[in-house]
């Protein structure tokens, strides 16, 4: 299968071996993973600012750079469901409605993409440590991925998983909210983060870096000792 | 001040003028063919009741247990008056307030005969009931989904014998545990036909609050003990 | 809460600085809310089919909101009809001049109310008191922050940020009891000064849960007794209710009791459900002889005029999007300065007191989605607040934002500038520590709380074609 990787901006320049991880997963998998160039950014920021229309010019640019896949694999569960979910409505009575909904009929979620699309439970992996998830809200209430990436997990050898008690409790990252009210923010992060010392794991899963950025910002700056780790990082160790 | 003038043209105004535009339905129900949902559903998705009388006392009586309701199964008129008696003498009650009706008028010859009468049904003196320490009601139904009494003026004597008293004693015959709401509704509108009492209340165990650090303390406002003498 | 001092947005900031400073207090809410959503999910797994539950929930309240004229008239035919008096406020002046005018016209000396948001929407007993009228609030938590001066802290759980200790200092200072640690005892209080009022009282107010079109009745649900006490002995009842609480049939109450006392607070019922059609009737012994049902607008068709956001008005006010708000849970329910508090108030206030002044609340959301999630209506709360953001950027861009998503656009539709953009994330990252943490740092908001990442050396792009190049060489594929 032809496989369009959509790199979000931050992935990108932050944390490129999310990406590389996944580019090597597909490919040991035997298919062809493209990255189209002109891709930059799904629009989300604007979009959840408030600014549509700004929005929706970024988003026109990502439909054409996006045009001829196949299908979309997004690293991002937030900028996976700001293509499949809020595109259409972004879209909607726009010109270019049905374009918005061919790329939402196309885009999906890494792990969604490896165990319902694909059929992929065990990948072969080998990952020692004790480990928690992080259900990103947009991955999981979006888009409805609850199962999918804690199917991959446990077939990860050596790997394991605890459920920690707010697992499906927001992190408080939210993009321009962290910044815009950082003290509702840290706050949420500081529950989350306690939520995850409290099962001992050595690290943090989540399939949404932006979900990793706020965790990690809060566990360094506090603990320390707890690392975080896209889904697709612990995947690739065969 | 006078009166305001009553804004009804104007709000039902705008209320039109808002209903022009229709809004789309993001979670459509089943339909029945009549394009409602229609109650007999409600039924299929609400938590599960037997379909045997025995499931619904069952039920009721399980209920009744969390919700500290007091259920006492009694073979006779007598034996629930005898059950009123010893509750009379355990907490030194001087007075009943209560009503007419087939079950309790039938009670009351047994009730000791220290224990004062209150008979509500031509008019009370509030501050007398205000003052008397439980009240004996009939009931229109008893739910079994739910742990419910269900009182209303006519059965019951009234909007504040079954709430004003700190005990509400409840008499009632088995045959009126309906299933769930659903049928005690269309229960009520059988009966009443649309002249239906000014009030119909459903009590789910005694008056309870959770208002003071979620503590479940009960008798806040209403009775602290609701006991339910059920006749066969 | 009336007065705000400083600007609704000013006022916001310093409160949640203050409330996600305190620890104690934020730890103990979350721990109380986490205890009511945890009945919640043990009554609702007992449902058979939740979800089926909800969608015929919300087809209920579609139907009645979407035809909200008629089911209105259908009420005031049935309820006029029992001898009950509709009275119908555009606003809130009119809705308080109704009632403190029955008063007056009535010799009203002693009021006791059971809890109505709408009430408290309206400022009705500031007025009633301003009049020179008695007004006891009748439910336990409602009286406590009457007592205490203070706006409810959650519009379901009005005092569940009080600590026992604090509400027996409380009822120490104002009514001069003995202090107790015990909630058992401290309910008692209430009960015993409580008492005296229903059977004094000559008006009771009250809010309402539904208004039941085809039968002519007012639903009130509540756990403690008060408002059947409230609205059973005084000889007047006034129902202060808004026009969104409508349901055609009196059988819909069938789903919606049960779903409204499992969302709220977790029981299969709430302790009385009862609904009342009309004064009393001919033949019974008791009841008030004049039975008022006040319709409140209030900015309320201006929400109803907005079909996308239409579905907020099917609000039963169950107080589940706020017991699992990690907002909510943080900053707690006087930092909004609303009346109706949590998420759902965070979509409905800009349309009932102004979109710019209280688009914030919109603003200061995650977009979790928790609130939806649980909604047993099925309102799209957060992605209300997605709305509510763009109408507030469309009718009136922020200073500077407008002209920062242009640039961020125009950046965007231009990927060589965004790879040179992208290019000098490292640098950035080298320079970012000698001004981290300044007041210069851009970025103080996030690194004065939380670490943020180094830049990779060599972007995702950087690798892949470098990951490409080394499998053309390698001849793979």
């Amino acid at each position: 299968m032809r496989i369009s990787l959509f790199v979000p901006c931050f992935i990108d320049s932050l944390y490129p071996n999310v990406a590389m991880s996944m580019v090597r997963i597909l490919e040991r998998l035997g298919h062809t993973v493209e990255v189209p160039e002109s891709q930059t950014c799904c629009g989300q920021p604007p979009f959840n600012s408030g600014y549509w229309d700004e929005a929706r010019s970024v988003a026109s640019h990502q439909l054409k750079a996006f045009a001829d896949a196949d299908v979309i694999v997004s690293g991002s569960g937030s900028c996976g469901a700001m293509m499949k979910v809020f595109y259409p409505e972004l879209f909607h009575d726009h010109p270019e409605e049905a374009a918005a909904k061919s790329i939402s009929s196309k885009t999906w979620e890494f792990s969604e993409f490896l165990v319902n699309k694909l059929g992929v439970r065990d990948l072969g992996s080998k990952f020692e440590g004790r480990a928690t998830f992080h259900d990103g809200c947009h991955g999981l209430r979006e888009l409805g991925t609850k199962q999918a990436p804690r199917e991959l997990l446990r077939h990860v050898k050596g790997l394991e998983l605890v459920e920690m008690s707010e697992a499906e409790t927001c992190c408080g990252f939210g993009g321009t909210f962290a910044v815009k009210y950082p003290q509702i923010s840290t706050a949420m992060a500081e529950v989350k983060c306690n939520a995850i010392c409290e099962t001992k794991a050595d690290y943090v899963i989540s399939n949404d870096s932006s979900c990793l950025m706020q965790i990690g910002g809060w566990l360094d700056r506090n603990i320390g000792s707890v690392k975080c780790l896209h889904l697709a990082e612990v995947l690739d160790t065969p | 001040m006078n009166a305001p003038q009553n804004d009804r043209d104007a709000v039902l105004g705008r209320i039109r003028e808002a209903l022009r535009i229709p809004a789309p339905l993001h979670h459509p129900a089943e339909r029945s063919a009549g394009g409602e949902p229609t109650t007999a559903h409600f039924r299929e998705w609400l938590p599960p009741v037997g379909p045997t009388p025995d499931e619904r006392l069952a039920l009721f009586t399980q209920l009744s247990e969390t919700l500290r309701s007091e259920l006492i199964l009694c073979d006779s008129a007598a034996t629930a008056a005898s059950h009123v008696a010893r509750l009379a003498s355990e907490n030194s009650w001087k007075t009943l307030g209560l009503h007419r009706g087939e079950l309790t008028s039938a009670m009351e010859p047994h009730f000791p005969a220290d224990l004062e009468r209150l008979w509500v049904d031509e008019g009370y003196d509030k501050d007398a009931l205000e003052a008397s320490d439980a009240g004996l009601t009939e009931c229109e139904l008893l739910v079994a989904q739910t742990g419910s009494v269900c009182v209303t003026g006519p059965s019951s004597g009234g909007r504040v014998l079954s709430v004003l008293p700190p005990h509400h004693l409840v008499v009632a015959r088995r045959s009126q545990l309906v299933t769930d709401l659903t049928e005690a509704y269309a229960s009520l509108a059988a009966k009443y036909r649309g002249q239906y009492p000014s009030m119909i209340s459903f009590i789910t165990g005694p008056s309870r609050t959770g208002d003071i650090e979620r503590i479940l303390v009960l008798g806040a406002h209403g009775p602290k003990r609701l006991t339910i003498l059920l006749l066969p | 809460m009336s007065a705000l001092s400083s600007p609704p947005k000013d006022q916001f900031l310093q409160d949640a600085d203050r409330t996600t400073g305190d620890s104690p207090r934020r730890d103990a809410v979350r721990k109380a809310l986490h205890n009511y959503q945890s009945a919640r999910n043990r009554t609702g797994a007992t449902f058979t089919d939740w979800k089926a539950a909800r969608a015929a929930a919300a087809t209920i309240k579609h139907e009645a909101v979407n035809h909200l004229d008629q089911y209105l008239e259908e009420f005031e035919r049935q309820f006029t009809a029992r001898g009950g008096k509709v009275f119908w406020a555009s606003n809130s002046q009119q809705a308080r001049d109704y009632i403190l005018n029955l008063a007056k016209a009535r010799n009203v000396r002693a009021i006791v109310k059971s809890k109505a948001m709408t009430g408290e929407e309206i400022h009705l007993n500031e007025a009633l008191v301003a009049a020179g009228f008695g007004v006891v609030e009748s439910d336990l938590g409602e009286f406590i922050q009457q007592l205490k001066g203070e706006a409810p802290y959650h519009f379901v759980f009005p005092c569940m940020h009080l600590r026992r200790d604090e509400i027996s200092d409380l009822f120490n200072r104002e009514l001069g009891t003995a202090k107790t640690d015990s909630p058992e005892e401290l309910t008692m209080i209430a009960r015993r000064v409580l008492r005296r009022t229903y059977v004094e009282a000559d008006m009771g107010i009250s809010g309402g849960n539904f208004i039941v079109a085809e039968t002519g009745m007012i639903s009130i649900t509540e756990n403690e007794g008060n408002a059947r006490l409230t609205v059973g002995v005084p000889k007047i009842h006034v129902a202060l209710v808004g026009i969104e609480k409508v349901v055609p049939r009196l059988a819909d109450l069938a789903l919606l009791l049960p779903m409204l006392a499992t969302a709220g607070t977790g029981q299969h019922l709430t302790g009385y459900n009862s609904m009342y059609g009309g004064p009393r009737q001919p033949g019974e012994n008791d009841g008030p002889e004049e039975f008022h049902v006040v319709l409140l607008d209030n900015h309320r068709t201006r929400l109803l005029a907005d079909p996308e956001q239409r579905d907020a008005l099917h609000c039963i006010r169950c107080g589940a999007c706020l017991n699992v708000c990690p907002i909510f849970k943080n900053i707690g329910g006087h930092t909004y300065g609303t009346t109706y508090q949590g998420p759902i108030g965070s979509v409905i206030t800009p349309h009932f007191r102004g979109l710019q002044d209280w688009k914030h609340l919109s603003g200061a959301s995650s977009l979790c989605g928790a609130c939806t999630e649980t909604c047993p209506v099925g309102i799209d709360i957060h992605h209300h607040l997605l709305h509510n953001r763009r109408n507030a950027a469309a009718q009136k861009p922020a200073p500077g934002e407008g002209l920062l998503w242009k640039a961020f656009a125009v950046l965007m539709r231009r990927p060589a500038l965004y790879k040179l953009a992208t290019k000098f994330a490292p640098l950035g990252s080298m320079l970012h520590p000698l001004i981290q943490g300044t007041a210069v740092d851009p970025v103080i908001a996030w690194t004065a709380t939380r670490d943020f990442p180094e830049a990779a050396r060599k972007s995702f792009r950087t690798q892949f074609k470098a990951h490409q190049a080394a499998k053309q060489q390698g001849g793979v594929r």
